[in-house]
């Protein structure tokens, strides 16, 4: 396996779009990441397109519009992962030596539907009956799984919403730049428990790209490669209960188990993660499962400060913050956590959402983050996971 | 003239598979179905084992009304067809293994609900298909 590098990276503003389909949301991210490379079409040897929700056939409808040279696209679904499992899909095509240069492509057009939204037949599904299997009532019952162990309170968890609110305000390709203290997120309508409405991500449409090639090549194209340093998939591994509570945290833990050994780098090292916060909840569980904190400690990790950018919390916030910061904690990872906004404010375009994060990270390792940007970032991860279950890790140097 | 040949009568049938319907409702039972391999109890009907990637045989075992709550969640946003606010919840059984449910017969209110609360299965037809046939799903209630 030979060294792989990120030499073009881009994100069209998520939001909606009724007037475009996805194909051109998605040829809009592939042209402006190319540019971005200073590479055309004649310079890709191949195409790994993630997309959800259109049948097979996408990534050839984006050629339709990028460039139809011909060469082999790979459709890929993967759940909430399925564009972080396209990207690791062209990672390894690179890697191992298949092609020099290929592009990583996640889009997704979602209209109202959303992860609010069910599916199945209402008359006669559980679902449709019961509601259980619902993403909010999933990263509800998450949350309270971790209230339940280890005393978290619903306040610790809506901290995660002004944070990466808080922090949205400076992306402008953010489908949402709106802050909230902590008494708008508690008083907005709960959606599932603990779960208020502003800490539960916006869905939308977006597309976002990577040109990726191998070191070698990358330096006739930038003085700045990225360099991919781990890229880990799991899935669940067998627990008592994950057929009725999906267990979000196990397969998280492997993966960074084998994410941080192939990288030779550990949470202590780490700058800045993008990782999934598709509810509030989700995030602070992540915090744990990604070793930021130790076991029961996302809660006093979040009123530390350690993950807002600056890594203190912002003078405005700290009468919010207060009352839940402990101060026999001292964060063990100072990774600023979800500088982009997260998928709280960014959206969560499901097939767009893994390469997004991983563009979000280029960004900021190469300075170009703006407003945003985490001061001297040179180690980021890029965290995904979708449900049932798939969980993508990677993590990327300067 | 009707075709008799497609026609049944209509039926009444559980809305999972992992309920059983009795003569009555009050027969009705969730079960299980055990690995004779490596000796995990699943919920509901089992053709091959996720954990030891035996292909059985499984014994089918009914599992019990009573069980205690493990973690739950008030759903206020609701597909149209469920009526909102109601408790979702993850119920664990005696035998070992967790069912999903819904906690009825008490406010869908936090300081109503307490973790490792003692609940109870109850039965009711809850829907009927355009053919005619009803269905039974399964709820738990404080015990
Ligand atoms: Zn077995």
């Amino acid at each position: 396996m030979r060294e792989v590098a990120i030499v073009g990276a881009s994100m069209i503003k998520f939001g909606r779009y009724p007037d475009r389909d996805v194909a051109q949301l998605a040829a809009q991210a592939g042209l402006e990441a190319l540019k971005d490379a200073g590479a055309g079409m004649k310079d890709v040897e191949a195409l790994y397109s993630g997309n959800l929700y259109q049948t097979s056939g996408s990534g050839q409808r984006i050629l339709q519009q990028m460039g139809q040279t011909g060469i082999p696209v790979v459709n890929v679904a993967n759940a909430c992962a399925t564009g972080s499992t396209a990207f690791r899909e062209a990672y390894f095509a690179v890697a191992s030596g298949a092609y020099d240069m290929v592009i990583a492509l996640g889009s997704e057009q979602m209209g109202k539907q959303g992860l609010l939204g069910s599916r199945g037949d209402p008359a006669t599904s559980l679902e449709g009956r019961v509601g259980s299997y619902m993403m909010p009532a999933v990263f509800g019952m998450a949350g309270m799984e971790h209230m339940r162990t280890h005393g978290t309170s619903q306040e610790q968890f809506a901290l995660a919403s002004v944070k990466n609110h808080y922090h949205s305000t400076a992306n402008p390709l953010a489908q949402y730049q709106k802050e909230s203290p902590l008494d708008e997120v508690l008083n907005s309508r709960v959606i599932a428990y603990p779960n208020t409405l502003l800490m539960c991500c916006p869905t939308g449409d977006g597309a976002a790209a990577t040109v990726i090639c191998s070191a070698e090549k990358a330096r006739q194209f930038t003085t700045q490669p990225i360099k991919v340093a781990a890229s880990a998939l799991t899935s669940d591994p067998f627990s008592d209960r994950d057929l009725t509570l999906p267990d979000i945290n196990t397969l998280t833990r492997n993966a960074a188990d084998i994410a941080y050994e192939t990288a030779g780098v550990g949470p202590e090292d780490l700058d800045q993660v993008e990782l999934h916060d598709c509810f509030a909840t989700a995030e602070l569980l992540h915090y744990e499962n990604l070793g930021l904190c130790g076991d029961g400690e996302a809660g006093a990790h979040v009123a530390s400060g350690a993950p807002w950018i600056g890594n203190k919390i912002p003078t405005k916030y700290e009468e919010d913050v207060a009352p839940y910061v402990d101060k026999s904690y001292s964060p063990k990872s100072k990774a600023v956590v979800n500088a982009s906004g997260g998928l709280l404010s960014k959206g969560h375009p499901l097939g767009a959402t893994g390469v997004a994060n991983i563009a979000e990270i280029v960004f900021h390792l190469r300075g170009q983050a703006g407003d945003r940007q985490v001061e001297n970032s040179k180690v980021g991860l890029a965290h995904v996971i979708g449900l049932c279950s798939a969980c993508t890790i990677h993590v990327l140097q300067k | 003239m009707a075709d008799s040949a497609t026609e049944t009568a209509p039926e009444i049938r559980p809305i999972v598979p992992h309920l059983k319907l009795g003569e009555t409702r009050d027969q009705d039972r969730l079960f299980g179905s055990r690995c004779s391999n490596c000796n995990t109890l699943y919920v509901g009907p089992r053709l091959f084992c996720g954990k030891c990637s035996g292909q059985g045989p499984f014994t089918e075992e009914i599992l019990s009304t009573e069980g205690e709550v493990w973690v739950y969640s008030i759903i206020h946003q609701a597909t149209p067809y469920v009526k909102a606010p109601y408790i979702a919840a993850v119920v664990d059984l005696p035998e070992g293994v967790s069912v999903n449910t819904n906690i009825v017969d008490i406010e869908p209110e936090p300081e109503n609900i307490k973790f490792g609360m003692k609940v109870r299965m109850y039965t009711e037809e809850v829907s009927e298909d355009k053919e005619g046939n009803k269905y039974v799903a399964y709820k738990f209630c404080p015990a």
